[in-house]
Order: C-alpha cells, then structure tokens, then sequence
C-alpha cells in the first residue's frame, strides 16, 4: 500500500482517481430514464423503416425544439434515400399533427407509419384509442404503427454529448493552467490572466468587427486578429516576467498591477462596458465547430496545447530549466542556466495562452466584454494547484493540472446537474481546493513522522 | 580525566551514582535504511563527550530522537536514572535537554532577550516583565562568560554571538544536557578559542555537554571521551587520553588510511588562469594571481576575507568593477556564470544546498543541469545519453545512490558533494574552482575528493582551492595565497616549509601591520 502511494504515477497524477471517483458519483446521482433524439437513434429508425418489404408512407412528428427538428430532418433524409416515402413532417403540437392527419385524409394519402419522440408519442392523438379514431373518421389512412428510438435507463451525466460538454466549459480554464502551471513551477504567480482573458476577446472582436465591413473576413484576416490579441497578451505577460525578474519586484505585486491595467486597456478598446459583437459567422465557427470527431474545437485544442506542454515540460532543455528555476534560482543561474529568460518565458507564455482563451471565449459566444472573465485567474490558479503543482515552486506536473482543471469543471457541472444549492457549490470549491493543498502537503511529507 | 572524579551535588545516593544521561539500544529505521541499530550512550555530569562519525552514520538520528524530534522504534532514555518519554521537543525541554542544531533556531527580527524568552513567557495574554526578562538574560549570559547586548537584535549578531543566545535559551530552560552540532563549523578560530571557554565553563557547573564535529584537532582540545559511531551502529568509546586521531580516523571510516591528505605532485605547465587587479568594493580590492596547468592553488584566510568573492568574480556571477580575467592569454568578458562555463571554469560552491544544487530535483536532473547542451538536440533532451553519463560517475565517484531518479535531498552531504562534482567533471572545464569542497563532508569522502583533486591536476586542469581548514591547505596544495579583508597578503611557495602559524599570521593581517 504505502509502495502505491509512493509510486511516481501516484504522486504525480494521483488527483485522476480522484477525477475517476467523481465521475462515477455524478453518474450514480444523474441515473434517469433516457430519450434519445440523436443522429444515432434516426439512423435506427430509418433502418427499420428500410428493412419493410413494401412501400410505406412515413409522417414525421416531433414537438418543437432544435434537437427534435433535427432528428425529423434526420429521418425525412434517410427515409427520403430509400423506395419509402415521407407524406408529412409536423414539428409542434397536438393540433398541427391533427390538422396534417385531416390533410392526408382528405387527399386519400395512407400512412402506414407515424415516427416520433419520446414526448410526442404520448399525445392523445398517437395513443391507439386516438389513432383508432382517426381510422375510423378517415379510413384511407389505414393502420397507423407508431414507431420511436427505445427509451433506456442510463446516468444523464454519462452521455457521450454530456461528457463533451463538461470538456468543453473545461476548456477555457484548461488552456490558460497551462501557462499557469509554468508561472507557478518558477515559484511565481501570475494574477492578471483574468484581465487578459478579457483584453484579448475585446481586441480581437473589434478587430473582427472592423474588418467585417459588408462581407465576412476571410480565414486569413481572422487567424491575423486572433494572433494580434494573443500578441498583446504575451507582451503584458512578457512586461509581467521582466519587472518580476530584472527588478525583483514580488511577481504577485506586477501581475496585480497588470491584471489593473489590462482590464483598463479592455475597457478603452471597447470604448465602455457595452459588449463588442462579432457577427462573421467563420470567427463562431472556430469555437462551435467540432471537426474532428465530432469533439469541439476547444476541447481539441486544449488536448494538444496538454500534449505539446507535456513534452516541453518533460523532454526539452526549457522544460528542465523552468523546474530548475523555481527549485532553486541561485544553484540554477550558477549552473549557467539564463534564469532571466526562463522566467519572462513562463510569463510571456502564461499571456499568450490567456490571449488565446480570450479569443476562443469570444468565438464562442460571438461577444466579448471588457468585464469578463472577472476573477477567472483564481479558478486558473486553483486548478494548478488541485492538479498538484506546489505553490513554492519547482515542483508539478502540467498534465496534473490537466486533471485539476477537469476535476473542477465536472463537480461545478455535477453539482449543476444535481441542483445543488449555488451557496452550497461555493462551499464545495472552496473546500476541494484547501483539501488539494493539504494533500500536497501530506504527500512532501514522511509518512512516519506524521505520526511520530 | 575520568568522569567518575567530577563533584556533583551530593542529592541522595541513588541520583548521584546514576550517569546524567543514559540511552540504551536505541534503534530506528527509515524505509529502507537502519539508521540505528542497538546505539547505547552515557554521558556523565560536567563531562564533554565527543560524538564522531562520518556522514550518515546516525549521529544526527541520534540527537533527533533524544531531543523530540523523532521517536526510536526501540530503546530506553534514562535521565539521573529515572526513565524518560520523550515523544516531542517540549518533553525533551522538560527533562533538561537542550540541543543546539547547525541551523539556529533563532527569530531574526527579534533581540536577544526576546529570542531567549520565546515560548517560556507564559501561557494566556499578560504583561511581559521587560526589566526582569532582561536581568535574567544578562545573568544567564554572565554566567556563560559572554557579555552581549540582550536588545541587540539577533540577525545584527555575528553567528558566534547567536550560538552564544542558543545556549542561554538552553539554560533558562535549566538544561543539563547541552548538545551542540557542528557548533565551529561557520565560526572563526578566535570564536572556536570561545566557545570552548563557554564549554568549559559549562562543565564546571556540572552541565554535561555532547559536542559533535568533524574537526578532530577541537576534539582533541575540548573532549573528554570520544564515541565512535559508524553504519548506525555504536563502534567505540573511550577517553580522549587512549585515542590517536589515527585511531579515530580509522574507527570512523572502518579502515587505515596511510595519509590524510594524499598529495601528488603533477607536472606544472603554462598559466591557464591569470586575473589581475579584481576589484568590487570592500569585498576584493586589487587581487591579482595565476594559476598554471597542474597546479592546485590553495587560497586560504579567515571568513570574510573575500575569497568566495574573489571566486563569484572569476565565475561571472557577480559583476566584476575593474581588473581582467584571462583564460590561456585569452582576455574574457564575464557577464553570467553562463559565459564563464562556456569558457571552461566552473565553481563548485560552498553551500551546497543553496547555491550548488536543486535539492527537490534528482540526481539526473542536478547532473544535466550545465551539461544539457550536450544532452539535447534542438532543445530536446536525450535521457538516455544523460543516464549513460551519469552511470559512469555514479560507479567511478562511488556515488551511493538508489538510482538516478532519486531526490538529490534525500544525500548525505558527501553523496552530494559529489553530484556536484559529477556535474562539473562532465564539462571538463580547463579551470575547476573548489569553495571549501570538504566542508561537512565525512573522512571517508573527503579522501576520495583528494585523489580526484590529484586526478584532475594531472590531467593540465588549472585547480583553485578555496579552504578555511589549514591543515588541507597545506596539505593539498602546491602554492598558497591568503587573504585579509579583500587583499592578498600572502603567497607560499614552498608549501612544504611552512606551518599553520605562519598563514594565519597572513590571514590577520599581522604581516603587513604597522604599515
């Protein structure tokens, strides 16, 4: 057991059982009955249509909402495909499903098959004493067989779109840790990435919008905004790291007054607090889109963002300098390491990635404000720290953070999905992150003396 | 002098028989690690008992477990002959047990008399009797002989006067077990000459006093028995009268060692290193010397002289005001030790935990540090050619290690030592400075940094030895410089005729007095 504890993978990545544990609790408290109405579940249904030896006539019925209009579109093309043939699609309620069913009725069209949802399938109309009656009143449409995607018991919390989702609100906090975890591993503090966050998504909404004019930007101009924002958070961050080093001023101090100046400059780009709209629909399509996979964008790039950090921290001579660095600055520059550099690179970086999170928030909700993203840096630092980096330096593991962030994202998503009280969610946080610092302190810990 | 002999207030029978202190079989381990095994200890009243052994030996352990500061798995305190729990420090404080670790325990921003005081003020919130704490402070100063102001502050004390402040914390706490680690270590030799007259003067009043150093001359000078310890396991005791400091040496490491200080001549050749007229404020002022291939220089003088200094200037870790530094009648611009490496020097600090190593950091990771770019193509590193590498030192240096992943913290100081060398030998520098490479470092180990010392200069390498111990000076080099508060005033050639009297006559001064 104590061999477990001690073993590299735990007390680097321990935090993953924990991720694991909670997962497995939310699915357990999320166990609900399952309705299905996604690609898949049409996919089935037009399948079963298909495999009819004759031809049938198809309605289509589903209540109104985006996800419902889209399985009726999904199965009027699959159906479309095929020998069979759709008479009708009816996306709204009880009383325009009627009005359809006289349509047919009177026209003589048969309707061997009516495909619907969860919902609509308990409409009176679709019950067999309602289809009964419609029979009856319009005999030419025949026996109507009512055919839906399977109901299924399965925790709300374990869907794949769900677990995309909770990725994906993990992705901005995600993105930005990474340059944290650098910052905090040369034993500093950067304080002004919520600021940046901020700056960055209004610089770059006006740029976009600039540009604009009457047509949409091109892919080009949009990559130049996205890069001019993300330039301008790297030089503050870079501004950060030099008067952090060549004057040695706290870190915490500098980023302070930058975090000040920052939301400053976002509020003068912005000319106010008013929201700056971005209507090219290119610029949402690069935080909507999901490529690849079917997995959001943001949540693509946060992945490999983790997996080029990873093998900087851990297989290049920056990464061993940036442990260095924090573990020992003095012993470091004696040894010849350019500890100045190091150090404004881990602040320039930290910039960069809060830029680059400022420019996906922005994509995403086609807005940026000068006042967001307000007091984000707090829940960036706590996800470094939940992943395991020590706040005195040198010390961490930029995956660990990976899984910090995560481990935060899925208890406020959990808690969310579980209708916990907002007090009670403070509360939760608050105590997951001072539980994750004693943790670290156990772990640097001899175990016997502890108890000794 | 036999222990036995010493007066002791004659109480009743029964205290007075009973040895002052007494720790029978006392043992602990650590994963992986017996660090003692079976250790007995006495220790009588008004006695010095001198605690030797190398590094790792379980010295330290020892006095961890008899001030509180870990538990045995095994064994029995006894204090007078009565038994003893001590399960933290305040127990240990309770039984009159006063420790003075190399690392002061000491608040910086508070005086003396406040320091003394800490924690025995009381509990609850009252008035502090500022007038009587200090009556008391200089009377228990008085009564070790030292006069000190008691509102001085204590990070303006010199660290023989904040050893001085330890002690009467010690005292005002009626402590009759004083044990003092590696008290000398970062005193000057007027400041060792008074801590032995305090030590004294604590043994007259029947305090017993457990003195571990390295240093087998003030062992010599002050012990009255000596207890060998080696492997965690308790070698020898005996009084100080039947030993030889062969003897110790030799119950220490396990092992005869012929010489102490194995010195071989090597071939000198041209001068590598040459630095003239090295200025930066009171610090250095105007050094000038050489350094010839094959030659190991020993630069000596008391703490403060200016010797690290001089050597932080010649390594480009501090910024040099005037003077130049050539390498091979190469003149060259240090701006970061970065530049002085890539020249060939390196320095090999002498505070290791501070300014030679990353202690949370492995060994691996300690050794690559100025190699990597040896190690790494593109900024990506080969960990498997660093691992080859450092194989080779681990087996050649006799480097005790776990593996290469181990936490370069977790050493015992001459382990460390060597990492440091390890890391510094893979650059294969012209010029290797050595700030006192032996300082804290076991018999055993130090011997072995000798021979490599030898191996170097027989290589051509330039080697220059900074050193406070004379006896090393003398022994290991080939040349002697010394300095006084920033100068060189002293410079042996003919090592082999000269005598520690005559340096430290250069290194106070006195040779240029009067002028």
């Amino acid at each position: 057991m104590k061999k477990l504890l001690q073993s590299p993978f735990v007390s680097n990545y321990g935090m993953i059982f924990v991720l694991l544990l909670l997962c497995a609790y939310f699915s357990l408290a999320t166990i609900d009955q399952q309705n299905p109405v996604t690609p898949q579940a049409a996919r089935k249904i037009v399948a079963f249509i298909a495999a009819q030896p004759t031809v049938k006539n198809v309605l289509v019925v589903v209540p109104r909402g985006v996800e419902d209009r889209r399985f009726a579109e999904a199965v009027r093309q699959g159906i479309e495909q095929g020998p069979h043939k759709v008479v009708g699609v009816v996306v709204g309620d009880p009383a325009m499903t009627r009005v359809e069913f006289v349509r047919l009725g009177a026209a003589g069209t048969t309707v061997d098959f009516v495909v619907t949802q969860y919902a609509a399938a308990k409409w009176d109309l679709l019950l067999p004493a309602g289809r009964q009656k419609l029979q009856q009143e319009y005999p030419s449409l025949g026996a109507i067989d009512v055919v839906k995607p399977n109901s299924y018991t399965w925790p709300t919390f374990l869907t794949p779109q769900h677990l995309l989702t909770v990725a994906n609100q993990t992705a901005l906090t995600g993105i930005v840790a990474i340059g944290m975890t650098m910052v905090i591993i040369t034993a500093g503090i950067d304080l002004s990435v919520g600021s940046l966050i901020a700056l960055s998504g209004v610089v770059v909404a006006t740029l976009v919008g600039r540009m604009a004019g009457e047509s949409d930007p091109t892919l080009v101009s949009l990559i130049l905004c996205g890069m001019v924002a993300v330039s301008v958070c790297a030089l503050l961050g870079a501004g950060s790291g030099l008067l952090a080093t060549w004057f040695e001023v706290p870190a915490f101090i500098v980023t302070l007054g930058v975090m000040q100046i920052a939301r400053g400059l976002a509020h003068k780009v912005a000319g106010g607090s008013k929201p700056v709209r971005v209507d090219s629909e290119m610029f949402h399509e690069l935080s909507a889109g999901n490529a690849i996979l079917g997995i959001p964008n943001p949540v693509i790039v946060m992945l490999l963002l983790y997996l080029a950090a990873h093998v900087l921290m851990s297989r290049t001579t920056l990464g061993r300098y940036l442990y260095a660095v924090g573990g020992n600055p003095e012993a470091a520059r004696l040894s010849g390491v350019p500890v100045k550099v190091v150090v404004v690179f881990a602040y320039a970086m930290c910039g960069a990635l809060a830029g680059l999170g400022g420019v996906l928030d922005a994509s995403l909700f086609r807005t940026a404000r000068a006042s967001g993203a307000m007091g984000y840096e707090l829940q960036i630092i706590a996800a470094v720290v939940v992943g395991g980096t020590s706040l005195a330096g040198g010390q961490g593991k930029v995956l660990g953070t990976l899984i910090g962030a995560l481990i935060l994202g899925v208890i406020s998503d959990g808690m969310r999905l579980t209708d916990v009280a907002y007090d009670t969610q403070l509360i939760v946080f608050g105590s997951v992150i001072v539980v994750a610092v004693l943790v670290d302190k156990l772990k640097s810990r001899d175990w016997r003396m502890l108890r000794g | 002098m036999n222990a036995g002999d010493v007066a002791t207030p004659a109480s009743d029978a029964a205290r007075s028989s009973a040895p002052l202190l007494r720790m029978t079989n006392v043992s602990k381990s650590f994963p992986g690690v017996h660090a003692l095994q079976g250790v007995d200890l006495e220790l009588h009243r008004g006695e010095v008992l001198a605690l030797l052994g190398e590094n790792g030996a379980g010295k330290s352990t020892l006095i961890k477990i008899l001030g509180g500061a870990q538990s045995p798995d095994a064994g029995e305190i006894m204090i007078e002959g009565q038994p003893q729990s001590i399960a933290n420090p305040l127990d240990a404080q309770r039984a009159g047990i006063g420790i003075i670790y190399q690392e002061f325990n000491l608040v910086p921003h508070l005086s003396a008399r406040e320091n003394i005081f800490l924690g025995q003020e009381g509990g609850g919130l009252r008035w502090l009797p500022v007038n009587a704490e200090r009556q008391r402070a200089r009377t228990l100063l008085d009564r070790i002989g030292v006069p000190l102001d008691v509102d001085a502050r204590c990070g303006a004390l010199t660290i023989a006067q904040q050893q001085v402040v330890e002690i009467a914390k010690a005292l005002l706490t009626e402590a009759r077990i004083i044990v003092m680690d590696e008290p000398s270590a970062t005193l000057t030799l007027q400041e060792v000459d008074r801590l032995f007259a305090v030590i004294r003067e604590l043994k007259s009043q029947g305090i017993g006093v457990i003195y571990i150093s390295h240093r087998l001359d003030e062992i010599f000078e002050i012990a009255d028995r000596v207890m060998v310890m080696r492997d965690g396991q308790h070698i020898d005791t005996r009084t100080i009268a039947e030993s030889t400091r062969e003897k110790m040496i030799e119950l220490m490491v396990g092992r005869t060692l012929e010489n102490e200080f194995p010195k071989q001549p090597a071939e000198i050749g041209s001068p590598r290193l040459r630095v003239q007229g090295l200025c930066r404020g009171r610090d250095v002022q105007d050094v000038s010397f050489e350094v010839r291939s094959g030659e190991i220089v020993g630069l000596t003088g008391l703490v403060g002289a200016g010797r690290t200094e001089t050597a932080r200037l010649i390594f480009g870790a501090d910024r040099l005001e005037r003077g130049t530094i050539e390498l091979d009648g190469v003149p060259l611009r240090l701006r970061h030790p970065r530049d002085a490496i890539a020249a060939g020097i390196c320095l090999l600090t002498e505070d290791r935990k501070a300014q030679g190593l990353v202690l949370g950091q492995t060994v691996r990771e300690n050794f690559g540090l100025p190699n990597l770019a040896r190690f790494s193509r593109l900024g990506f590193l080969n960990q498997r050619a660093e691992n080859r590498s450092l194989d080779g030192y681990i087996k050649s240096l006799q480097i005790k290690v776990t593996g290469p992943e181990q936490r370069v913290g977790t050493l015992s100081g001459g382990n460390q030592q060597k990492v440091v060398l390890a890391k510094w030998l893979e650059r294969n520098a012209d010029v290797i400075i050595f700030d006192e490479p032996t300082r804290g470092i076991d018999v055993g180990a130090k011997f072995e940094i000798y021979l490599l010392m030898n191996r170097l200069a027989a290589a051509g390498k330039a080697i220059l030895m900074i050193s406070s111990e004379l006896p090393e000076v003398i022994g290991m080099s080939d040349r002697i410089l010394v300095m006084h508060e920033g100068r060189i005033t002293g410079d042996v050639s003919d090592v082999n005729h000269t005598s520690q009297e005559v340096i430290m006559r250069m290194a106070v001064g006195s040779s240029k007095a009067g002028t």
